[in-house]
């Protein structure tokens, strides 16, 4: 960390992730793990200039109260329910202007099951011209329960920061943990997390690349990607016990070893996906009608996916090479070779294809990590202890960033930096490459979380 | 039989407007309520509503209506609408930001309306329980007809509870 000057904190040149504030200081994180502080002045800290840090300074205000001088954006984040009478707080969504301009709004109770979030489309007939995404609707105080915690105890949360994203958080915030206090985890430890993060990424791809199919009206993908779904969490329950593994990453190493026979179910499973999964790009590729919703549908170019330094599937299929897997990187990826599929299209079927090439990846790193799983403990205690630590995980959307300081082995200071918070406004930009039907599969192509950003 | 009835009451104009016995009045109803359930307990749609949960519940749900569970085999669908609703199915701690939402949702849905709680933040705020931006489950907003624990319950839990559910109702 680098305790800077106003000037240098809003001078500097990096591909921002996130900011957040404790008592004392604001944090700004640059890629690949560059961590800046700047003193907090009567509760404020210069705005920055990267258009992702809008929604993090949003958020600083709504938790902790304080300002970001000169921002631009001060809606609120997550208070919805501030104002003296208890209604919204929310300013007016700026009127429509225009002939045969209208506006619609959509959520928080959405159509699907899904999570929830209040949509705004400003629409020209079919056409969308304006999204504004409001959030805050997850919010659940999750960083104030963890502070006071131990590590262990706040693993929890860290579980529940984002449901689809459980092994990846978890991970996060073991990794930030044990970096605070100097701890490392058995090697067993490092192999299986990864095979859980590794299946917790194609369960995902899988379902959500079915999802989409299914929201273009194409019951069949869907139908059978969800079946591979549910296969692949059958076996995680029988190898770790959870059909979502929560809970099976702490810090200092896994809850549980992997389950007698949990080896041959995992790898049963992704035998069956690997032979079904052709025959099933092949439907996806032939498919003129389907190809026709997808194809040029939200697209985000590579310039703007640059300037929000996008990561995961989103930023990759837009020229974004970027995986924290990689780069930060940490174990046991390191010693594994690990190629990053990149595309420039940037439209829904972009997003598609790379999803389906880190099915093909992760397939690949899970055969490798189970085969040569180390012999050594599952997990080592984490001891009382004072330090601050950052941590990171590419979940299946992207990196997730935890950041922590714990005192006399409780948590001072927390915050969670989920990927997400940096798609949104991406997706605010590719529904208005569309019309108002596309935006569902739009949406699920960048599968941005609710909850992981509420907190 | 009809006919005769009919014909009696076109000849002989109308026939005095008699008051209904109460008693018989509400021995009907009863039995009314009884059919209702039955009928509705067999085929009944449902409207979810997130009430501010981590997404692990959402992909539960959203598991039950695969192919391997199949949730419509059992008169059981979800709907969009809540005016096409019979059950409101509550996942989430119950978030002080969704509550207008819940509220209106119910209010949008045509009685009679059976709530149901599903995963351990809904049932009573689960491991959010204490913290001030939750309300502590759904029982916090609505009174609630069943709970299905779990964090998240897996699909077969879920179908267990709302079967378990249509069983006692439809009596």
């Amino acid at each position: 960390m680098r305790l800077c000057t106003p000037e240098e904190w809003q001078s500097y040149k990096g591909a921002f992730i996130a900011l957040w504030t404790d008592s004392a200081h604001a944090y700004a994180l640059y890629q690949p793990a560059e961590l800046l502080a700047v003193a907090l002045q009567d509760g404020a800290y210069p705005a920055l200039p990267a258009p992702g840090a809008a929604w993090f300074q949003r958020l600083a205000h709504d938790l902790n109260g304080h300002v970001a001088a000169g921002a631009a954006d001060t809606r609120p984040a997550i208070e919805h329910f501030c104002a003296p009478d208890g209604r919204s707080a929310w300013p007016d969504f700026a009127p429509p202007q225009g002939e045969g301009v209208h506006q619609l709004s959509v959520g928080p109770v959405h159509a699907a099951i899904i999570e929830p979030g209040n949509f705004r489309f400003t629409v020209c007939g079919e056409q969308v011209l304006k999204l504004e995404a409001r959030l805050g609707y997850a919010h659940k105080g999750t960083l104030g329960l963890m502070r006071g915690k131990s590590p262990r105890l706040a693993a929890r949360f860290a579980a529940r920061i984002s449901g689809d994203a459980t092994v990846a958080h978890s991970l996060a915030f073991a990794q930030a943990a044990e970096a605070a206090l100097g701890l490392q985890p058995p090697g067993r430890a490092v192999y299986l997390r990864a095979v859980m993060a590794e299946l917790e990424r194609i369960t995902n791809h899988a379902s959500d690349i079915g999802a989409i199919a299914g929201d273009a009206g194409f019951a069949f993908l869907d139908a059978r990607f969800a079946a591979q779904r549910e296969r692949l969490c059958v076996a995680a329950a029988a190898a770790f016990g959870h059909r979502l593994m929560m809970d099976c990453v702490i810090p200092g190493g896994v809850a549980g070893d992997i389950a007698t026979g949990g080896a041959a179910a995992v790898l049963a499973a992704l035998d069956g996906l690997e032979a079904e999964l052709p025959g099933l790009t092949r439907v996806f590729e032939d498919y003129a009608s389907l190809q026709d919703r997808l194809v040029g549908t939200g697209v985000i170019p590579a310039e703007l996916a640059a300037a929000y330094a996008a990561g995961g599937y989103t930023g990759r299929a837009s020229g974004q090479a970027m995986d924290a897997r990689c780069s930060p990187g940490y174990a046991p990826y390191d010693g594994l070779s690990l190629e990053t599929p990149v595309e420039t299209d940037g439209d829904v079927a972009a997003r598609i294809r790379i999803r389906l090439a880190e099915i093909t990846a992760s397939v690949r790193l899970i055969r490798v990590l189970l085969d040569s799983l180390p012999d050594d403990a599952i997990a080592v205690a984490p001891p009382a202890g004072d330090g601050m630590g950052l941590g990171v995980a590419e979940s299946f959307r992207g990196p997730v960033w935890a950041w922590l300081r714990l005192t006399g082995g409780a948590i001072a200071d927390i915050f969670i930096a989920d990927g997400s918070a940096l798609l949104w406004p991406l997706l605010e930009h590719a529904a208005t490459t569309g019309i108002l039907a596309d935006f569902p599969l739009i949406n699920k192509s960048i599968n941005a979380s609710y909850s992981a950003v509420d907190l | 039989m009809v006919w005769k009835t009919i014909a009696r009451h076109l000849a002989g104009g109308h026939a005095p407007a008699a008051k209904p016995d109460a008693a018989l009045v509400a021995a009907l109803r009863a039995r009314l309520t009884a059919a209702a359930a039955r009928r509705l307990g067999r085929s009944l749609a449902i409207r979810h509503v997130p009430a501010g949960s981590c997404n692990g519940c959402e992909l539960e749900l959203r598991a039950t209506q695969n192919l391997i569970y199949d949730l419509t085999q059992y008169g059981l669908s979800f709907t969009p609408s809540p005016r096409h609703a019979d059950i409101l199915l509550i996942t989430g701690v119950a978030g002080r930001n969704m509550l207008e939402a819940v509220r209106q949702t119910r209010a949008a849905m045509p009685d009679p309306v059976f709530v149901i709680a599903i995963g351990d933040c809904a049932v009573d705020g689960g491991v959010f329980k204490g913290s001030p931006m939750v309300s502590g489950g759904a029982e916090a907003i609505l009174p609630v007809d069943l709970v299905v624990a779990g964090c998240p319950p897996a699909p077969a839990q879920i179908i267990e509870g709302l079967l378990a559910m249509l069983e006692a109702h439809a009596g």
